[in-house]
């Protein structure tokens, strides 16, 4: 098992180099300029320039240009913003709140989906699982941003009941719909995907076999269903942390939270390139994190499954 | 009983990590409402919140030529003159700023005047900071170029000569009589000397000697500004402070703006545009600003040049209704243009003699077509470019409509991809045909919107316009004793740009903005930003 864990958190190490030195050259090859927009429309002098491109050696060849780099990270200096920053400092403010905002919609959507997933996959063709079943196609043909912008415009304009947005007031309350609008989406996948395997499962021959040797209703559902019917909505959970995490642009926007989708967003758009690939190559690590995470809890959910 | 326990583990683990981004929360929370919040405590942390953004800069003058930076800098920093609402010059720091032959000025400075932390002021800040602006190449150091010695990169400007303490003169390298108008804008603040050995840092807190003073700036997040105690000056706080809310989006924005989250906003979401007035009452602010559109066609242009082309610029003039475009198109957030500056500059006429030539007259404009055609029949196409990545498509496609409908020849609008590809056509001279050209004032005087377009060889003068009576005022105007008769001369100038309209004036465009309840006394200045410092708040 630790062996296991192990070998997992070697193969980090190349995947680290690959992914730097590719979205090192994507940043690079992007289309105009990086320092001609700084001048506005007015252009930079050709002193200003040169000063700016020697500051952050966008005069030098790509090759240096990311070795620099490597070499900054090596000795944990991931760069400074064109705004004079330090990136690491904008990672230290990035993350906190998307990593909360993220365990959130999280939580929201692994709860809520399990539960009312479980609900409507036994009581399969009731009213309740019809209810749910129209409910969740309809959140996933909206798409968020509507979503979002509803839900802030009732619930936090007309009505005043939560923060309408973010800002620096990290709290749960202000967190709590932006959460919601995040997870929407997945919950009515964890539904759907709990739903369709807890409905197949209660008719599968061994959940049969349990309840003919005695079983108490309780024990089957939580030991032969639920645990069976989990294996694929922890597989759907551990790779929507990276997605949720990373891809939450939209909502950031809507909700005005200052975290790590919005912050790539604005650097690519600037053609920051240590910005971009400090934070990109820390949401790969996440989603290998992630993943390694999902495996482990395989094993858990199904005996069968060992590692050596 | 093991393997239950193991079963429900997932679920529990979920739930504690609800329960953990909780706690989390709490912390936050609580820090936070340390920070007052603008939430109405009481106790000086009533601040007024308003939309910023994040300063792509330290906040260093002559280094910031953004809005983001530009609000908080001219509110913690002051410099010799500083601009009212309408744009009308005061001194500040300046006692006097005396003319000495025509090409010198004296600048006596008042005394007094100190930085946040105590340093007193004195006319080596000046010259010392100036320097250092274009020693190292800032972003604003342009600012500069009149002053005798300086080129890029220069160590120091032998024009700048320190006389004593509170005194220094400037001399530059030909008459201009309206730089000390100039004197306002930011990249002339003077710094403490600690700005000079570490800029980054000193951008980070610095030690001005504004109205206001930097208290924090978490960046990507907000910045808030208190009054300075040590401030001499007239643009007196009438608040506890303000604290700039740097927001992504316009329409998070906006919506704070509705719940009463946000006190002043100076750009409404165009997806407000055409409810905002309803939804905000008289809180709503739409007026023009500094900014003038037009679009330029070079003299070069065969049928475009000497009597035909006069003609022919006329007409064209004529054909286009700006009344109709900038209210069905843009929803009355752009103002018809009536002269070649903007309507919020001290000395603004909106009746300068030939400007009904703006008028939408379509019997006119094909008379004076036709009288053209009668010189040398038109042949070929109008064709109007455009950068396709900045909103333009709309009103090109109604100006070519226009002239196409009250003039009957082919005219249509020709996208550029971006607006560098657009301007490195324009630069080059290669461009064929009208192009879309606008401008915005950096200091509030007409003279900073005709000498740079208009003038014989001017910098931004890309149609290559040239008429030595329009250059004759112009220079008549920068030698004038006094803003009153440079402003009358600056109409005279006008005039003749109406009789050769070297560029086709299509409207300003309008600040769109609004506050909220919680504040009284909101203006938007020339430079469409609401003026801070008099801003009370319940």
């Amino acid at each position: 098992m630790l062996r296991y864990i192990g070998r997992r958190l070697l193969q980090m190490i190349p995947v680290f180099f690959g992914a730097t030195l590719l979205i090192y050259a994507l940043v690079f090859l992007m289309p105009g300029d990086p320092v001609e927009a700084l001048g506005g429309d007015r252009g930079l002098s050709d002193a200003a320039r040169a000063r700016i491109e020697a500051e952050y050696n966008l005069d030098k060849p790509f090759i240096v240009q990311y070795l620099l780099y490597l070499k900054g990270i090596l000795t944990l200096d991931f760069g400074t913003t064109f705004s004079g920053q330090p990136v690491a400092d904008v990672m230290a403010r990035a993350f906190p709140v998307t990593i909360k905002l993220a365990l959130m919609a999280l939580a929201f959507e692994a709860i809520f989906g399990i539960i009312f997933g479980v609900i409507a996959g036994v009581r399969r063709g009731g009213i309740f699982d019809s209810t749910v079943l129209v409910m969740s196609l309809i959140v996933i043909a909206v798409p968020s941003f509507v979503i979002g912008f509803v839900l802030q415009f009732v619930v936090g304009v007309k009505w005043g009941i939560l923060p309408v947005t973010v800002g620096s007031r990290e709290t749960f309350t202000s967190l709590l719909m932006p959460a919601v609008v995040l997870g929407a989406v997945s919950f009515a996948y964890v539904l759907r995907l709990t739903r369709q395997s807890v409905s197949e499962n209660l008719r599968a021959d061994y959940v049969r076999t349990a309840r003919a040797k005695g079983l108490g209703n309780g024990q089957v559902m939580g030991r032969h269903v639920l645990r069976n019917s989990l294996i694929p909505v922890a597989t759907f959970l551990g790779a929507d942390l990276g997605a949720l995490m990373g891809g939450a642009i939209v909502t950031e926007g809507i909700f005005a939270i200052n975290g790590v989708g919005g912050t790539i967003y604005q650097a690519i758009i600037k053609g920051e390139p240590t910005t971009v690939v400090s934070f990109t190559t820390v949401l790969v690590i996440v989603y290998i994190i992630a993943n390694l995470i999902v495996d482990l809890i395989y094993a858990v959910l199904d005996p069968r499954i060992r590692y050596a | 009983m093991t393997l239950r326990k193991k079963a429900f583990g997932a679920l529990a683990a979920t739930t504690l990590v609800f329960g953990l981004a909780a706690c989390g929360d709490s912390d936050s929370g609580n820090g936070d409402s340390a920070n007052g919040g603008g939430d109405g405590n009481g106790g000086g942390d009533n601040y007024v919140t308003a939309n910023g953004t994040e300063p792509q800069n330290p906040l260093i003058p002559s280094n910031t030529n953004e809005v983001g930076g530009g609000n908080i800098v001219d509110l913690i920093y002051s410099g010799l003159v500083y601009y009212d609402a309408d744009g009308e010059i005061h001194n500040e720091m300046a006692e006097s700023i005396e003319p000495e032959g025509d090409k010198t000025f004296r600048v006596t400075l008042k005394d007094g005047w100190t930085f946040a932390d105590g340093t007193e002021i004195t006319a080596q800040h000046f010259v010392d900071t100036w320097n250092h602006a274009v020693a190292n190449s800032h972003l604003s150091a342009y600012f500069f170029e009149p002053i005798m010695g300086y080129e890029e990169g220069a160590e120091s400007m032998e024009g700048l000569q320190v006389v004593d303490d509170k005194t220094f003169t400037i001399e530059l390298n030909q008459p201009e009589a309206d730089f000390p108008q100039r004197l306002g804008y930011s990249a002339f603040y003077p710094l403490p000397d600690e700005a000079r050995e570490d800029e980054a840092a000193f951008g980070e807190n610095p030690n001005g000697n504004g109205p206001y003073k930097l208290l924090e700036w978490n960046h990507n997040q907000d910045a808030t500004v208190v009054p300075n105690e040590e401030y001499q000056g007239e643009r007196t706080p009438q608040n506890d402070g303000i604290k700039f809310v740097f927001y992504a989006q316009q329409d998070a924005a906006y919506n704070d703006l509705l719940a009463g989250n946000l006190d002043t906003l100076d750009a409404i979401p165009d997806i407000a545009f055409s409810t905002f007035e309803d939804e905000l009452g008289e809180r709503a602010v739409n007026q023009p600003s500094a900014v003038f559109q037009s679009f330029t066609i070079p003299e070069s242009l065969e049928h475009w040049g000497g009597e035909e082309g006069k003609l022919r610029r006329q007409a064209l003039s004529h054909a286009i209704d700006r009344e109709e475009i900038t209210n069905t198109i843009f929803e009355g957030t752009r103002t018809p243009a009536t002269d070649f500056t903007s309507p919020v500059l001290p000395g603004y006429d909106g009746d300068v003699a030939g400007n009904d030539v703006l008028d939408f007259d379509p019997e006119r404009a094909k008379e004076l077509w036709a009288q053209a055609d009668e010189i040398a029949p038109f042949t070929g196409e109008f064709t109007l470019s455009y950068n396709a990545d900045g909103g333009h498509q709309a009103w090109v496609d109604a100006v070519t409509n226009s002239i196409r409908n009250n003039l009957g020849i082919e005219a249509v609008g020709n996208p550029y991809p971006d607006f560098k590809s657009l301007r490195d056509d324009v630069t080059g001279r290669t461009i064929q045909g009208a192009f879309r050209t606008g401008w915005q004032a950096d200091y509030p005087s007409a003279g900073n919107f005709l000498g740079p377009l208009y003038g014989t060889g001017a910098g931004s003068n890309d149609g290559d316009y040239s008429n030595p009576d329009f250059d004759a005022k112009l220079a008549e105007a920068a030698g004038s004793d006094s803003p009153e008769t440079a402003s009358g001369l600056y109409n005279e100038a006008q005039e003749i740009l109406f009789q050769d309209l070297p560029a086709i004036p299509l409207w300003y465009s309008n600040v769109a903005g609004g506050y909220s309840e919680n504040v009284d006394n909101v203006t938007f200045s020339w430079k469409s930003v609401p003026v801070y410092y008099e801003i009370t708040k319940n």
